[in-house]
């Protein structure tokens, strides 16, 4: 072993791991998602999970946030086994998932982050509020602290949610397509959020079905179909041979280095988005 | 005025005004929860799941609300359980419980020789007639569930909004679904000697469906659900009084027509003065 060997591990070492999973495998049911999983994600790092519908892209967030039991496999979640930090993970559900007609405003969201590490028959005091005011300015919501969260944008409610992760004081954000089907400039808003809490020392894993965006917008991307096809510095979301292998069929190569991506789902989502802003306005 | 207070002489129809107003409160604060969580239909099922326990309560000369407990909690868990571990849907399961748990307790009723008018009026509800001593158990049964809910009220509303998000962050959002289940049940305990088993999945739903289209905030809807929900069952009792009619049914219509004036004519969008949907929450 070099001297140069010996740095780069002790290196290596000083940042301390916030998500490990060793050949693990998950699935629904009888019906396996993911194998063969083997993932270290640093503290601080900016991390993207990209991959065709189905592929298992939101099992494997569920199975880091602890929602879902791995078959196989070790997982290690801020040093503990699945849900063992739980009060130190902040997870954010796809939008199409909640129910925006529900009685709760903008800063109720927000406060729900408190409500863990509040426990038992302990209402929220001033410290609370405090915080949900902070995180609210920190997503530049506070001037909508009051409304019904129906009444907000697509790019609003998603800073809702992270409003309630930064609330909540999370080390690990876990967030299921955060940027879907919102528009360039909100996307940029929403990343920039998510790069000062990464730089801050929060763990950030986000899926995601937009490849621009993972490539420029986080630091390292993890290809995911069925098992880690891919994983790297964000560029590889582009790599021609990447996509090949992990968008196997839904995929069309034009020459070299262009690509045109068959995603329907992608599609799909942006087309509920534009109703959501129907029923909203 | 005299109408009002004239009844107020009566000890029986004292006891009846506790009990109505017993009922509206747990009712509604069980019911934002069920509204909320879309339960209707499993607060339907527990409901007549308890009709057995209270045949079997008759049979054994036993409280009745001890044996609605035994039998609507027992069932309550065992949707709970079965709608976590089958790939049947859920409704189809309830279903099944339904019809079956509401059967053993007509096939248990009618093995029952002579008088039963009593136990009939499980089914329709009689308020007037409830005695002290069920009155002291239902206070102290309804108590209970009211310090559950202040006790676990953020927990229940968030493992409602986000079951994911909660469970992530650690809240144990199986044992607070089977908790609510369980206060659902005890709910309907309180509730069937004055609106029946057949109705009490009304005083549970209305009120807070009647709240939840004037408002958009968590707290309000379930402190307007409880005044809708007492004012009703105790007008509900006043009409059943005067009227000489079934107070189950007296109550449950007062609580409907609340509901379908709202629905028509509520400033948030009723459906015969349709507006902007964007209007500023309430």
């Amino acid at each position: 072993m070099t001297l140069a060997t010996v740095d780069a591990a002790a290196t290596l070492a000083t940042v301390p791991t916030a998500v490990s999973l060793v050949d693990m495998a998950a699935g629904y049911h009888d019906r396996i998602a993911l194998e063969d999983i083997n993932l270290d994600v640093p503290v601080g790092s900016l991390l993207a999970i990209v991959g065709p519908n189905g592929a298992g892209k939101s099992t494997l967030l569920k199975v880091i946030a602890g929602l879902l039991p791995a078959w196989r496999g070790t997982v290690s979640v801020l040093g503990a086994p699945p849900g063992g930090a739980a009060r130190r993970i902040a997870y954010v559900p796809q939008a199409e998932l909640v129910d925006w007609h529900f009685p709760i405003t903008v800063s109720g969201v927000v406060m729900m982050g408190r409500y863990p590490g509040l426990g038992l028959g302990r209402r929220p005091g001033r410290g609370d509020q405090e915080a949900v005011r902070e995180a609210l300015i920190g997503v530049g919501m506070l001037e909508h602290a009051e409304r019904q969260i129906g009444a907000l944008s697509g790019g609003q409610r998603r800073r809702v949610f992270l409003a309630r992760a930064v609330a909540a004081d999370a080390e690990l954000f876990l967030l299921d397509e955060p940027v879907t089907g919102v528009d360039a400039t909100t996307q940029q808003d929403i990343m920039d959020i998510l790069a000062t809490n990464a730089a801050a020392g929060r763990t950030i894993i986000a899926t995601t079905h937009d490849l621009a965006c993972a490539a420029q917008c986080f630091q390292r991307v993890v290809a995911v179909n069925r098992t880690i096809v891919a994983d790297g510095p964000a560029e590889i979301a582009l790599d021609p041979e990447m996509l090949a292998r992990a968008y196997s069929g839904h995929l069309l190569m034009l020459d070299g280095n262009r690509v045109m991506l068959d995603d329907a789902h992608h599609h799909d989502e942006s087309g509920a988005e534009r109703h959501f802003h129907d029923d909203g306005g | 005025m005299e109408l009002i207070l004239e009844p107020l002489a009566y000890p029986f129809f004292v006891r009846a005004l506790v009990a109505a107003i017993l009922v509206g409160t747990v009712c509604s604060v069980v019911g934002t929860y069920v509204v909320l969580r879309g339960l209707a239909f499993i607060g339907d099922a527990i409901g007549h799941a308890a009709f057995p326990g209270v045949v079997i309560a008759f049979l054994l000369q036993v409280p009745f609300y001890l044996g609605a407990a035994v039998a609507a909690v027992s069932t309550a868990l065992a949707i709970g359980f079965v709608t976590r571990r089958t790939t049947l849907r859920p409704d189809t399961t309830i279903g099944v419980l339904f019809a079956g748990t509401f059967a053993l307790g007509i096939f248990l009723f009618s093995t029952i020789e002579g008088y039963v008018a009593d136990l009939f009026s499980f089914l329709v509800g009689n308020i007037l007639f409830i005695s002290i001593g069920d009155l002291v158990g239902l206070l102290i049964l309804g108590g209970l569930i009211l310090a559950a809910v202040a006790l676990l009220w953020k927990e229940l509303l968030y493992s409602t909004f986000d079951p994911l998000g909660a469970a992530a962050s650690g809240l144990p959002v199986g044992r607070l679904e089977y908790l609510l289940l369980i206060l659902v049940a005890l709910t309907i305990v309180v509730s069937v000697q004055a609106v029946g088993i057949i109705l009490v999945v009304a005083m549970l739903v209305t009120p807070a469906a009647t709240a939840q289209l004037l408002t958009s905030r968590f707290a309000r809807l379930m402190g307007m659900a409880v005044a809708f929900g007492v004012g009703g069952a105790v007008v509900g009792l006043y009409l059943s009084y005067w009227l000489d009619v079934a107070s189950g049914a007296s109550i449950v219509l007062v609580e409907t027509a609340l509901f379908v004036f709202v629905l028509a004519f509520n400033p948030r969008g009723g459906l015969l003065r349709r507006r902007r949907m964007l209007s500023p929450p309430g």
